[in-house]
Order: structure tokens, then C-alpha cells, then sequence
């Protein structure tokens, strides 16, 4: 039953994809036709049926050039010219690093504030007016303070990928069940060893759920803030290939940027699956 | 009572902030005591309290005024000499039953290492008949299972007391009849003083030495403690064929019915120091803790002809 189900998810998902495909091929493709055209019909048409070929590439253009940079994807001619893997390691390389310096806070704060009533009473009014900001806004005093447009970025995805985490960490220890901290009690465990033998495997589903909302909103953010700084990374890639007027490596750029951010989803995804436990 | 004092709750209470800006009280000046090795049932009704008390001898919560003192000395906090075994079982559900009774362990005897904890958890997993369970999650285990599993793990710290809120409510018959006789054989030979909650009148019947009967709350008092007249190798089988049984019992359901409501205005100079100790069915053997006529009780068995 859920296996035919699936194979019919999986046909209909090809076949949206065939039709979408093939829609973008007919509505692109250079019309050789429009010589044979009622020139009448051509007049009432305007300007694109006239002109033949579309300003936007086609799925087999598209294609091709993919497959061109599929093969070479590390090259490397200078700053305006770089492969499309370097461009993504860059832009995963900052992500990866605010993201983690993140981790590295949110979760040890997120613990305190769940613990104690009283720093949570307390940051709250700093976090509730913080967590609104976009993280864009950042931008202009990290690039001030800091001089460096490459930490600037790493800077901006640290901003937006803390929140999520900071909330679901002293949501999750806050409301991890009375019963399982009462066993420790009962037992005589220490608060160190009861914070990483009850309180942590307890709160871990809720932590790495923030954790895979901040993987995502880092990866919203960082095309962003590269536009912004400019130099490297994807989100670069895509403004200088919007002035170089190359609508094709724009679109190959947007859908690496959703597979990418499918793969960093996924696995998060994979690791909220092994700490979560059933009841 | 002039036994040895074991366990002694002396004039605790438990106040909350009340609705109207002051306070109610659940209970205020509880006196209780236990003998070492003696099995206590409390019955009362629900919400008089009767977890807030246990969670204190527990340490788990702390009274707002009294004190418990066990073995001499006044409790500061919970401790590994009083297991607790929770109603909901309270299992760490990321862990393995072996793991559950094994961080009990771990927690107890902290510099064992890890093949003597689990050969120490495993010898309770057998004790409690779950051989072959060990690896399993609570999950996948029923509720008679998993309050198996809450037994083995207080059981495993080899407590001087066991505290036990209705352990066996939630299971059917048939698995409560198991798990009382086995904890019943464990309290024996072991020794263990225990304080278990219930409901349920035989339960209490077949388990305790001594009953504590609770009024409603709020402002529930300790009214009687009664005396089990049945023997102590009592079986649970031919437990209603004892000739003092159904006094018992109707004792402890009448109390529950209707006195545990009217005992307030029925006893207003109840003190609550000198809890009257009632005998069931023994003639003569009235006790009162002062010479106080009011306090006397005796109540005739149902069926005088077959007490010998
Ligand atoms: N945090 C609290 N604030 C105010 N009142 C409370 C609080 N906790 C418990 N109570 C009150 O204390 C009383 C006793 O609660 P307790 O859990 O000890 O009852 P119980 O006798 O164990 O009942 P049950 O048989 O249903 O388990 C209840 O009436 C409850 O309303
Ligand atoms: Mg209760």
C-alpha cells in the first residue's frame, strides 16, 4: 500500500518535472517558425515572436552549460572567474563556521537559560527585541567593526543562526518531564552529570530541531550577505553572473543553491532522527 | 505508639499560595511513624495529599513547616537509602531497561566499572522476571513491564526504604496480583521498611502491616492508622477467608465512604499528635493513646463464629 503510494508519488514527480521541462522548452525555444508566420499574427504577437529567439535560455542550454561546469568545477581564473564548486565551498565554508560558532553558544546559553528561571527572566527583553532583526542589518556595523567583508558574512549567519537554536535549547531543558530530573534527584546524580545523563538526551529532539531551522535560515542568509560582500561564494556568483547578463548560470546557480540546501536540511534531518527517542 | 521510630514525620505541612492572596493548606501538623522493617499503606482520597507526603519523605519536595527525621537524623534532600518507585514509572526512555537500572547503579557505587554495574542490574532485571527484556526501550515494553522495570531499578540501590505512589494503578489484575506478591516476597526477606500509596482497599489489605487513613483534604489529618489483624504469611489467595477480613475491609471502605468527609466536624479535638490505633475484630484490645473514651475503637468482626 505505502510502497505503490510511493512509486506513484515518484511517477507524478517525474512527470511534473517532464511537463515543467517541457512547458520552459516550448515557451524558450527559438521560434523558426515566425518566418512562416501570418505576418499579421506576428505583428499582433509584439516584439518576442518577432525577435525569434528568447532572452531566456531553454532547458537544453541550461543543460549544457551545467554539464560544462560539472566537469570542470574547481578551476580557477582569477577573482571574477571561478569554478562553481570553489564559489559553493566558500559559501559552505562560511556557513559552516558561523554556524558552528553559533552552536558553540547557543547551547551552553540555551542550557543556563533553561535552568535558571531567573537568567531567563532576565534576557528575555534582550532576546525578544534581538531575534527580530533581520540579519542583513548586521551587515553595516560588522563591516565597520570588523574590516573584513569574508568574517562580516561569517558574522551575519552567526546573528541569524543563533536565535533558533538560543529558543529551542532553553525551551527543550525547560520542559524536560519533572519525573526523569526527580529520578536523578532520587538517585543523588550531580548537576553536571544529571545536565549530560537526563537533561541533554531529554532536550536533544527540540535542540537539533532549532539546530535544522538556524541550517536553514543560514542558507537563506548567506546568498544574501554575499551579494552584499562580494568576492566569493555562491551568492556572488549569482549577482556578477546577473551583471555578466548570464541568465543561464543564474539559474544553475539557483538550483545548486536548493540543493544544497536540501543536502544541509537532510542532514540535520538524519541527525534530529537518531536522538529522538520514542515514548 | 512506643515503638522504635524508624521513620518519623513530625508536624510537617504543606501550604500553597491560595487564590485569594493567602494560603491553603493540604495538611498542617502531620505526625506519623514507622518501625524499621514495617510495611505502611496510606488510603485517602484523591487530592488529600498523600503524594505531597511522600515527596517529602522522598525529599523531593519540602515541607512548609516539620520535619522528617529517619534513623535519627533529620532528611536534608533526596538519598540513595530511599528508592522511590513512581506511579507514571518515570523510565528514561532514550535508555535500554538494562540501562535504566544500570545508571540507578552507576549512580549508587559511582567507581564500579561498567561490567560489574550491569552484572548488578542484570541479577535485578532477573529478579523481577524480565530475563531477556534487557535490551529493549520502555517503549516497547507494556505497563506492567515498565513498572517491573522501576521496581528492579529502586530495588537495585539496595534502599533502607522504598517509597512507592501507587505503583501498580495502572495495570490489570492479573500483573498487579504478580507484582504485589513479588514486592511483598522482596519487602520480606529483605527487610524493607515501606511506605506505599493505593487505592486499592486489598492491596492494601494483603501488603500493609499498618494502614494510614487520610481525610479529604485541604486541611487532611492522619485519622487512624490501623493495625493488619491478618497473619503475616498471609497468601493473597485465600486472603478473604480470613475471619477478620471483611471487618477489615469494611472499616477501611466505611472510612472512605463517608467518615474521611465527616471526620473534622465528627472529632473536632482530633490530635494529631496521638493518632488513634485501631485493632480490628480484638476484643478488649481497645487502643487509644491516652486514656480518652473518645478515642477507643473497636469493631466487632462480620462473622464472630469463625474467629478462634
Ligand atoms: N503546585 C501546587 N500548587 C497548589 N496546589 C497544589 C500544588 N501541588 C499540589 N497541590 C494541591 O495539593 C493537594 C494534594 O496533592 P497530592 O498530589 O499530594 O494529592 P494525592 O493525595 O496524591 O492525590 P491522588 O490520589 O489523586 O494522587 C491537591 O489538592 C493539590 O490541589
Ligand atoms: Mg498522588
Amino acid at each position: 500500500m505505502t510502497s505503490s503510494l510511493r512509486l506513484r508519488a515518484g511517477l507524478l514527480s517525474i512527470a511534473l518535472l517532464a511537463a515543467f521541462l517541457g512547458i520552459w522548452h516550448l515557451a524558450t525555444r527559438s521560434t523558426a517558425t515566425v518566418a512562416a508566420m501570418n505576418p499579421e499574427y506576428a505583428k499582433l504577437m509584439g516584439l518576442t515572436a518577432t525577435q525569434g529567439k528568447s532572452a531566456m535560455p531553454g532547458p537544453l542550454d541550461v543543460g549544457a552549460k551545467l554539464w560544462e561546469h560539472l566537469r570542470r568545477p574547481f578551476y580557477d581564473n582569477g577573482p571574477n572567474d571561478k569554478g562553481l564548486g570553489i564559489q559553493l565551498g566558500y559559501s559552505i565554508a562560511r556557513v559552516g563556521t558561523g554556524y558552528l560558532l553559533a552552536v558553540l553558544v547557543a547551547i551552553p546559553l540555551g542550557f543556563l537559560i533553561g535552568m535558571s528561571p531567573l537568567l531567563s527572566k532576565a534576557l528575555d527583553p534582550f532576546i525578544q527585541v534581538l531575534k527580530p532583526i533581520s540579519p542583513l542589518a548586521w551587515m553595516p556595523l560588522a563591516l565597520y567593526t570588523i574590516k573584513d567583508s569574508s568574517i562580516s558574512a561569517i558574522f551575519v549567519i552567526f546573528i541569524c543562526s543563533v536565535w533558533p537554536m538560543l529558543l529551542n535549547t532553553a525551551f527543550g531543558v525547560a520542559s524536560v518531564r519533572k519525573e526523569w530530573i526527580n529520578v536523578a534527584r532520587t538517585l543523588e546524580v550531580g548537576t553536571i552529570r544529571r545536565a549530560f545523563t537526563v537533561i541533554l538526551p531529554a532536550a536533544a529532539p527540540t535542540i537539533l530541531t532549532g539546530m535544522r531551522i538556524s541550517i536553514g535560515i543560514a542558507w537563506l542568509v548567506i546568498v544574501a550577505a554575499e551579494m552584499l560582500v562580494g568576492g566569493t561564494g555562491i551568492g556572488y556568483f549569482v549577482w556578477n553572473e546577473w551583471n555578466n547578463l548570464s541568465i543561464t548560470n543564474v539559474i544553475i546557480a539557483i538550483l545548486l543553491i536548493g540543493l544544497v540546501g536540501m543536502l544541509l536540511d537532510q542532514i540535520l534531518a538524519r541527525f534530529t532522527r537518531m536522538v529522538t527517542f520514542p515514548e | 505508639m512506643v515503638t522504635d521510630k524508624f521513620i518519623s514525620i513530625e508536624g510537617i505541612a504543606k501550604r500553597y499560595p491560595g487564590a485569594g492572596g493567602g494560603t491553603t493548606a493540604v495538611f498542617e501538623n502531620l505526625w506519623l511513624s514507622m518501625a524499621r522493617g514495617e510495611f505502611a499503606c496510606v488510603i485517602g482520597h484523591s487530592g488529600c495529599g498523600k503524594t505531597t507526603v511522600l515527596n517529602i519523605l522522598a525529599g523531593l519536595d519540602t515541607p512548609s513547616a516539620g520535619a522528617v527525621v529517619v534513623d535519627g537524623q533529620a532528611i536534608e534532600g533526596t538519598s540513595l537509602d530511599r528508592a522511590v518507585i513512581f506511579q507514571s514509572h518515570a523510565l528514561l526512555p532514550w535508555r535500554t531497561v538494562l540501562g535504566n537500572v544500570a545508571y540507578a547503579v552507576s549512580s549508587k557505587w559511582r567507581k564500579w566499572e561498567r561490567a560489574r554495574v550491569r552484572a548488578h542490574a542484570q541479577t535485578f532485571i532477573d529478579l523481577v522476571g524480565l530475563t531477556g527484556s534487557e535490551h529493549k526501550h520502555p517503549s516497547e515494553l507494556s505497563g506492567g513491564m515498565k513498572q517491573r522495570v522501576g521496581i528492579a531499578r529502586a530495588l537495585s540501590i539496595t534502599p533502607k526504604i522504598m517509597l512507592m505512589d501507587e505503583p501498580f494503578s495502572a495495570l490489570d489484575a492479573l500483573t498487579r496480583g504478580t507484582l504485589q506478591d513479588e514486592v511483598r516476597r522482596i519487602c520480606l526477606e529483605t527487610g524493607q521498611t515501606a511506605f506505599m500509596i493505593t487505592h486499592d482497599v486489598d492491596e492494601a489489605i494483603y501488603l500493609a502491616d499498618k494502614i494510614f487513613l487520610m481525610t479529604n483534604g485541604p486541611g487532611a489529618v492522619l485519622a487512624e492508622v490501623v493495625e493488619n489483624p491478618l497473619p503475616k504469611d498471609r497468601g493473597r489467595s485465600d486472603l478473604h477467608r480470613h475471619p477478620l477480613y471483611y471487618a477489615l475491609r469494611n472499616h477501611i471502605i466505611d472510612f472512605l465512604v463517608s467518615r474521611s468527609r465527616s471526620f473534622a466536624t465528627e472529632k473536632p479535638d482530633h490530635d494529631p499528635r496521638k493518632v488513634p490505633l485501631v485493632h480490628v475484630g480484638k476484643p478488649g484490645l481497645t487502643i487509644a493513646s491516652s486514656g480518652d473514651e473518645q478515642r477507643q475503637t473497636r469493631i466487632p468482626p462480620t462473622n464472630p463464629g469463625l474467629t478462634g
